[in-house]
């Protein structure tokens, strides 16, 4: 009699489980569909909303969700209802790699993530062979340089060399010329790392590494304190840290114990107000490379980008609370924006949608510059390091501009 | 390797090493009453530190009540997970009350990202993070708090074991439960004992360590995996023995980064740990073998 | 002719559950579902495995994906950086794999209990770490991208659709092959070791040299699996094969009840189903569901799911002829 028991307990729990599953997806999903008759459009969408990533993939994720809603509220496209398939990466490349043949399988007509580079690396292949368009909002270089046979593989972010550029040019106006590098060994750090240590580029700025300058972390590492008192041992004028959470909150605070005071220069990887906060009094003087939208509110009227960067601003702000909004966020409204305005121009065709996107978003001002994509160049942002960034310089816990 | 560095990374080394220490010791006692590899261990350290992060940010409190309210919090999730997952599985096999250690480690993992936060969080420190020069090496304050933290609780868990009936007790359970049932020691009992001063020591853990790096809700995993090396480097045989086992993983980690082993950089010393462990198993085998037969 | 019936009934019964995995992967009917049922046929290999190993001579393996990663690994790095071809690359996979797993076995199953699980699960952990840091070859954290897929002749297995049906052709082969085991002689020696070792020592079977093989064997599975994991997915991280891998392999094992080969099917359907279908509904609750149900389970079915159902099954079935019988 207790065994009959203890199943109907298991049977009970589990189909509840079951049931409130099928609650909240029928709640979550299918609330804002606004004409029933006409066939949605299909996109898919992969982001980090968990995991080490989560700073730069919630806003991302957030994004959509506002986006989709926002043009369903609005009618759909073209009459058709935007159905974004999105789902959650955990800051994993096989989970992303997985993620990408389960939306090919539905049918979607492109994708846009992953949130990292590796994550993005790891669904390449997959996009571009099962011909789906897929644009990346992750910075690495490598996912769309060359372009090569990876016809379907475009992205949206500033490109990693070029914001490594924009520190050189600044270390080079500040005299510098002996820096020390501390990257990542996963994804974005590991691809920087390979620009930030290419002699015509260091030669091109003045730069040399120091002996023993060349240090690197675990993505899961919690204390540097050894790399960096190794780095303390050389002549370094300069720290380049190349990564993301949390690894450069950590750099930050260790060189403060160690009472370092050189500068440490960032990615725009910690574009994110949580650096600031987990990083505490040791963020301050902490210089990194972004995109315009922390110090929109100081760009000049005339910028052709203020309009684009503030309605998204607003409009995010007005939804997640005010202070919310991040360049990463910003690489996913681009991201979006491109695929509603290729399914406007030509329906749902995963070819045409290619196509469009290649040759048709000209002179497009997004929330990361303004793009000019072509068949050589499947990033399309300027690629002069001063047009396409600016630097920030946290002092007080605030994000200022550092014009030079 | 000027002096200076030697001591800076001997720091390192016993601070991280002093963390994977408690998570060990939790490990340690745990398997020796009840038999259990216990792989929600490095969770409680998790839980301590987002706890005490709560506790200060969102409801206001004090450093000190938010501390040990922390450190009781813990405990509490701890003999809760006892009562409610692993005595009811009365005649499981070890492999399942692996799972279910593993089970409920991703039920707490999962609680905290929900309930608690999702994004990388840091506590105040406890004293200020002007760093303390010693020895030409800087010391954050907090990581002298995290060795005192350590060092305080090895003496009183052993004071505990020795001094104490209840220690006593569980130190009898831990060497024959059948006869130390029949002189009247409940093994049940013992095993809850077990479980919550495991989740404490894993929760001071946390609450020191939180200032010093910043945690998030996956945090206890990698924690788990390294005190479970810590337990496995002394052997699971006595807290003592954890407790040298984690600071020497912790040292060696640091060393290893220092050294520039060849390719021999970040995790290998895990590794190396691990290898260790493999071969303490297959040299102690004829004499482990009769210990499972004998318990 | 109530026999013949009988039999036909059993026919007609396995052509259509024979259609209906034929059919699965059309888009007219379940195509949505194609990756998860490669995986659940990749899994259900690794998984046949650990059935022989765990359920037939009661022996733990807490790195079973560590085997499972050194197909995958051995397989990625000889067909992309050394241009062999993936079959050829997927051979000697198995044959590594397969060795390591010989030359290991008779040190470790000295082990046995919790200590065995100890070993196991840092062998694991081992080769874990190892394919994170030896990234010159495996590249490290990130993994690798733009694995070659399989092909016969001009015929690229490069789809969902074509890998569909080769990793359950490899999948039906590895579990008729495993059904043979246990029926014969060596099926029967290890049923004798896990019930006793020293009685099944004492009647002539050579315990170690039989677990040892069965370790090899179900190596070789991890590794064929591993290989149809990299060619389908076409990329290789270390994650897939971490300590939680390992695990989510002996649920499967458990679920699906151990001490049987049909039965890891259904332990590998079942959680893949659970982790890739019905745990995204949750959302962001998923990881605090598959802690309650891992809890749950094994609190109250540690014998495992299929067991419990088909235990159900017989106990209705005997009720029923019970009430026929009576008049």
């Amino acid at each position: 009699m207790r065994n009959y028991l203890k199943y109907a307990v298991v049977l009970i729990l589990v189909v509840a489980l079951l049931a409130l599953g099928g609650i909240s997806c029928s709640s979550g999903g299918g609330g804002a569909t606004p004409t029933p008759a006409a066939t949605p459009y299909k996109v898919g969408a992969l982001f980090a909303n968990s995991g080490n990533n989560y700073p730069l993939g919630q806003p991302e994720w957030q994004t959509v969700e506002m986006m989709e809603k926002q043009i369903n509220d609005a009618g759909g496209i073209n009459g058709h209802p935007l159905d974004v398939i999105m789902y959650d990466t955990a800051s994993d490349t096989a989970t992303a790699a997985t993620m990408a043949h389960k939306l090919i399988d539905q049918g979607v007509v492109a994708i846009i993530g992953p949130t990292s580079t590796g994550e993005s690396m790891a669904i390449k292949s997959i996009a571009n062979d099962a011909h789906v368009p897929l644009i990346s909002c992750a910075a690495g270089s490598v996912i769309v340089q060359p372009v090569g046979n990876f016809t379907w593989v475009f992205n949206t972010p500033q490109l990693d060399y070029i914001a490594i550029e924009r520190l050189y040019t600044y270390l080079q106006e500040q005299n510098i010329t002996k820096i020390a590098l501390l990257t990542d060994t996963a994804g974005f750090g590991a691809a920087g790392r390979k620009w930030l240590v290419n002699t015509d580029m260091l030669s091109k700025y003045g730069l040399t590494i120091v002996p023993n300058g060349d240090q690197t972390y675990g993505p899961t590492d919690v204390d540097m304190q050894s790399q960096l008192t190794k780095i303390n041992g050389t002549d370094a004028q300069a720290i380049v840290c190349w990564g993301t959470n949390p690894g450069p909150a950590i750099i930050a605070r260790n060189m403060k114990t160690l009472g370092m005071t050189i500068p440490l220069l960032c990615s725009h990887g910690i574009a994110f107000q949580s650096f600031i906060t987990t990083a505490g009094a040791a963020a301050n003087g902490v210089i990194f490379v972004a995109g315009k939208l922390p110090i929109v509110d100081q760009l000049p009227g005339n910028d052709t980008q203020k309009v684009v960067l503030e309605k998204y601003k607003s409009d995010f702000e007005a939804v997640y609370g005010v202070g919310s909004a991040n360049t990463f966020g910003g690489h996913a409204y681009d991201a979006l924006n491109m695929v509603v305005d290729a399914l406007k121009a030509v329906g749902p065709d995963r070819a045409k949608i290619r196509d469009y996107i290649e040759n048709d978003i000209e002179n497009w001002p997004g929330t990361g510059g303004v793009y000019n994509m072509s068949p050589q160049n499947h990033n399309g942002l300027p690629t002069d390091p001063k047009q396409a960034m600016v630097l920030v310089k946290i002092v007080n816990g605030q994000w200022t501009w550092l014009k030079d | 390797m000027s002096s200076a560095q030697f001591v800076q990374y001997l720091i390192a080394g016993i601070t991280s090493g002093s963390v994977y220490a408690l998570v060990g010791l939790g490990f340690t006692i745990i398997y020796a009453v009840s038999k259990i590899i216990n792989f929600a261990q490095g969770e409680f350290v998790m839980l301590g530190g987002l706890l005490s992060f709560t506790l200060i940010h969102s409801a206001g409190l004090p450093l000190i009540p938010a501390l040990i309210l922390s450190v009781i919090v813990a405990a509490a999730i701890g003999a809760a997970m006892y009562l409610l997952a692993i005595r009811p599985a009365k005649k499981a096999s070890v492999v399942s009350l692996i799972i279910i250690t593993i089970g409920a480690a991703t039920f707490i993992r999962g609680m905290a990202g929900q309930e608690l936060t999702k994004a990388f969080v840091r506590s105040p420190s406890f004293s200020g993070e002007q760093s303390i020069s010693f020895l030409g090496a800087h010391i954050d304050p907090q990581a002298l708090w995290i060795i005192g933290a350590m060092v305080l609780v090895t003496i009183i868990v052993h004071l505990f074991l020795t001094y104490t009936m209840v220690g006593k007790a569980l130190k009898a359970c831990a060497i024959n439960p059948v006869a130390s049932s029949l002189v009247g020691i409940n093994p049940k009992t013992m095993a809850l004992i077990a479980f919550v001063l495991a989740s404490a020591l894993g929760g001071i853990g946390g609450i020191v360590l939180a200032p010093l790096t910043p945690m998030s809700y996956q945090s206890g995993v990698m924690l788990g995996l390294k005190g479970f090396v810590a337990a496995a480097i002394g052997g699971f045989a006595s807290p003592i023995a954890a407790v040298f086992g984690g600071l020497l993983l912790g040292i060696v980690e640091n060393f290893a980064v220092a050294a520039n082993w060849g390719p021999f950089t970040s995790s290998y010393k895990d590794a190396i740990a691990l290898v260790v462990l493999l071969l303490i198993l297959l040299v102690r085998s004829g004499k482990l073998a009769e210990e499972e037969r004998a318990g | 002719m109530l026999a013949s019936l009988k039999r036909n009934w059993s026919y007609l019964a396995i052509t259509g559950v024979i259609a209906f995995f034929m059919l699965i992967p059309f888009d007219w009917f379940l195509g949505q579902y194609t990756t998860l049922m490669i995986f659940i046929g990749i899994y259900t290999i690794v998984t046949v495995g650990l059935c022989l190993l765990m359920g037939y001579t009661g022996q733990v393996s807490l790195g079973q994906a560590a085997f499972f990663g050194m197909g995958a690994y051995i397989s990625a790095i000889l067909s992309k950086t050394y241009g062999v071809n993936p079959w050829l690359a997927m051979l000697i996979a198995a044959i590594m794999t397969g060795a390591f797993a010989y030359i290991i076995g008779y040190p470790i199953f000295r082990l046995k209990g919790n200590y065995l699980a100890m070993a196991t699960l840092g062998l694991g952990l081992i080769m874990w770490i190892l394919f994170t840091e030896l990234s010159q070859f495996t590249g490290g954290p990130d993994g690798m991208s733009g694995i070659p897929s399989l092909s016969i002749g001009g015929f690229v297995f490069d789809s969902s659709f074509r890998c569909y049906f080769l990793v359950w052709l490899f999948c039906l082969v590895v579990l008729l092959i495993s059904q043979n085991i246990v029926r014969s002689r060596t099926g029967r020696a290890l049923r004798a070791i896990h019930g006793s070792e020293a009685a099944s020592e004492s009647i002539g079977i050579n315990v170690n040299q039989f677990k040892v093989k069965i370790l090899t064997l179900s190596a070789v599975y991890a590794s064929l699996a591993g290989s149809l994991f990299v060619h389908y997915l076409r990329f290789v991280s270390p994650q897939p094969f971490d300590f939680l891998a390992s695990v989510k392999l002996v649920v499967m094992a458990v679920i699906g009840g151990l001490a049987s080969v049909w039965g890891a099917i259904f332990g590998a359907g079942a959680t893949r189903v659970l982790s890739d279908e019905l745990l995204l509904r949750f959302g962001q609750w998923d990881i605090v569901v598959y802690g309650l149900i891992l809890v749950l389970v094994m609190i109250f079915m540690p014998e495992g799911l299929f067991v419990k159902l088909k235990e159900l099954y017989e106990r209705f079935r005997f009720r029923y002829r019970r009430r026929e019988a009576q008049p």
